[in-house]
């Protein structure tokens, strides 16, 4: 059984059908890359799967249980985290507080109210901060980190309830090629615990990390395979030199 | 509403900050504590001692006074909990304060109840329930309800309950409950005065406490997540929802509890209390003394209601323009209230990691992998 399956998933927003019968199966610790042109409806079936937009028909499965009508909170709770789109740290808070409220997400309000597994985090904060490269900022807010640090932690936030799988919306936007680099660094070691899937723009940054593509055009499946697969593929070759 | 307005600002700020390697701390206002120095315990301290003191300089009508301004800071403290940790806009918090204080009234009327062991318990029951009902049905619907429907559904409750209360003869109508006894400890009757005034300042004292313990623990820490960006932490696994009706609940019992005291305090209840004056004078308090730090709600109800005292006496015709246009200016020009004229955004967020006096002060601008 894979890990994700998305099936025969449509949203329509009014008069616009943002997704038409779109699918999505993503394996155990595998890395899949969502591509397609702007419009295409990446985004939206992101949503759609993480259950930040409820879809208008289709069905979500994930370990084995239909998640379609879970709440974001649920499907936290089940194994699924999603890194925003737009970088949604919270800036007053320290980096390292950033981190305990993510990991302490799990914690009974009993707990929380006493404080009582804030020692116990503390190591797993300090791992976090460390993976990602930001343990000698851990005490300053998060509004003062650059922008591809913010991505960083906010990826950080993501991982730190030891999600299943991990949904990235353009996760290198507006970063400088070294920053895309060392992301892609970041990611790998994840790979032994936690599927991704990404929506991205930089094709480059796709091909290096991810094992399998699925690519959208006009809310359809265009093509879905290995990454060879996927650039020996006609029609794919074709919608990218067409809006090129 | 400053912080409504800030909390737009930063959205706006939110994906310009600065790209390159370690931007300096220029968008982050923390520096002013920076040194290590905390202003908060010394600006609580400061209060609490001025506060022990006052009944010994001032005149006893005074004393009476400044009794009723920290039953009113109390109920302020109930408001900054909803909206400064939890942002929630609650625009009806009269309506648990007023609850608690005709159900106490009733329970001396009509039961010939006064003992404090049994009238202080009541109200902040009261409070509760009230609260515990209002904010079930506000904030946990199916999906996360809005700021609007939040404080329009609280100001809709508690002008309700004022309509009801004024026109129900039971309650005594436009009039209220007048003539309410002492409350009483045994065979002892507190008067108003000084025991009275250090009775309820020492209840201040430690629900202020307990709020602080609240919000400085890692319950605290998921509030400042549920404020400044609630679905985040839903995606977390935090039931969001849950969180803030717990809040509300917890305002509710604080502000019962001051209605309570309140209404022996005075020695009668009347519609007001219920009503969208109150409810509104307390969301003044806090955001004049600044809210989400607990000690501004303090500082806001002891200020305005000093002023507003003095301004009385001195210009009676004209003084409720005059402290329309004080509020008005600090509202404008320091939304984040008084407090913050001494108190920096670091500080005022606070830290929850352990041991955070111990956090190593790095400087900014060095650190980029």
């Amino acid at each position: 059984m894979p890990l994700l399956e998305a099936s025969g998933i449509s949203k329509v927003f009014g008069k616009l059908t943002a997704l038409d019968g779109a699918a999505l199966t993503v394996g155990e610790n595998e890395f899949h890359g969502l591509i397609g042109p702007n419009g295409s409806g990446k985004s939206t079936l992101m949503k759609c799967v993480a259950g930040a937009e409820v879809p208008t028909t289709g069905k979500v499965s994930f370990i084995n249980t239909d998640i379609t009508a879970f709440s974001p909170t649920e499907r936290a709770r089940a194994g699924m985290s999603l890194k925003f789109q737009i970088t949604s740290v919270l800036p007053t808070l320290t980096l390292y507080d950033n981190i305990l409220l993510a990991l302490q997400a799990q914690s009974s309000l009993f707990d929380l109210v006493l404080s009582r597994t804030r020692n116990r985090l503390h190591d797993q904060v300090m791992t976090m901060l460390t993976q990602f490269r930001l343990a000698d900022r851990a005490y300053d807010a998060a509004a003062a980190l650059s922008h591809g640090q913010q991505q960083w932690l906010e990826i950080a936030m993501a991982l730190a309830g030891k999600p299943r799988l991990l949904l990235l919306d353009e996760p290198t936007g507006g970063m400088s090629l070294e920053e895309r680099r060392v992301t892609g660094e970041l990611l790998q070691p994840i790979k032994q615990h936690c599927s991704l899937v990404i929506v991205e723009h930089d094709l480059d940054f796709i091909r290096d990390i991810c094992d399998r593509l699925t690519v959208l055009d006009q809310g359809k499946v265009l093509a879905s395979g290995t990454v060879a697969e996927i650039q020996a593929n006609k029609n794919v070759q074709e919608i990218y030199l067409r809006r090129a | 509403m400053g912080g409504a307005r800030e909390a737009v600002a930063r959205i706006g700020e939110g994906p310009d900050v600065v790209t390159g390697e370690g931007a300096p701390a220029a968008s982050a206002p923390a520096g002013r504590t920076s040194a290590g120095w905390k202003v908060l315990p010394i600006v609580e301290g400061l209060v609490l001692l001025i506060a022990l003191v006052l009944p010994w300089v001032l005149q006893d009508y005074l004393t009476v006074f400044a009794t009723r301004v920290v039953i009113l800071a109390l109920f302020a403290l109930s408001f900054d909990l909803v909206w400064g940790y939890a942002g929630i806009m609650s625009f009806g918090q009269a309506l648990f304060f007023g609850a608690a204080g005709y159900g106490v009234a009733l329970m001396a009327r009509d039961l010939n109840v006064t003992s404090i062991l049994l009238i202080l318990p009541a109200g902040t029951l009261i409070g509760l329930t009230a609260a515990l009902l209002l904010g079930g049905f506000l904030l946990l619907g199916r999906y996360p309800s809005s700021v609007i429907f939040v404080s329009l559904g609280t100001l809709t409750g508690s002008y309700a309950a004022d309509r009801l209360a004024r026109g129900w003869y039971y309650l005594g109508g436009q009039n209220g409950i007048p003539s309410i006894p002492p409350l009483t400890l045994g065979s002892y009757e507190f008067e108003e005065g000084p025991v009275y005034y250090y009775m309820v300042l020492g209840i201040l004292v430690v629900t202020y406490l307990l709020c602080r313990f609240l919000v400085r623990s890692q319950f605290g820490l998921a509030l400042a997540g549920l404020r400044e960006n609630e679905q985040r932490i839903a995606f977390f696994g935090y039931k969001a929802q849950h969180l803030k009706a717990i809040v509300f609940a917890i305002g509710g019992t604080i502000a019962g509890l001051a209605g309570s005291l309140y209404a022996f305090h005075e020695g009668f209840v009347w519609p007001n209390m219920l009503g969208v004056v109150f409810s509104t004078q307390v969301v003044l308090y806090v955001l004049f003394g600044g809210s989400g730090t607990l000690i501004g709600a303090v500082i806001g109800t002891v200020i305005i209601e000093g002023v507003s005292f003095w301004l009385s006496d001195n210009y009676r015709d004209v003084w409720p323009i005059i402290l329309g246009v004080l509020l008005l200016l600090v509202i404008m020009f320091r939304p984040l209230g008084l407090i913050s004229f001494v108190l920096g955004e670091r500080e005022r967020v606070g830290s929850f990691g352990k041991e955070p006096g111990k956090a190593p002060k790095k400087e900014a601008g060095n650190a980029a992998p």
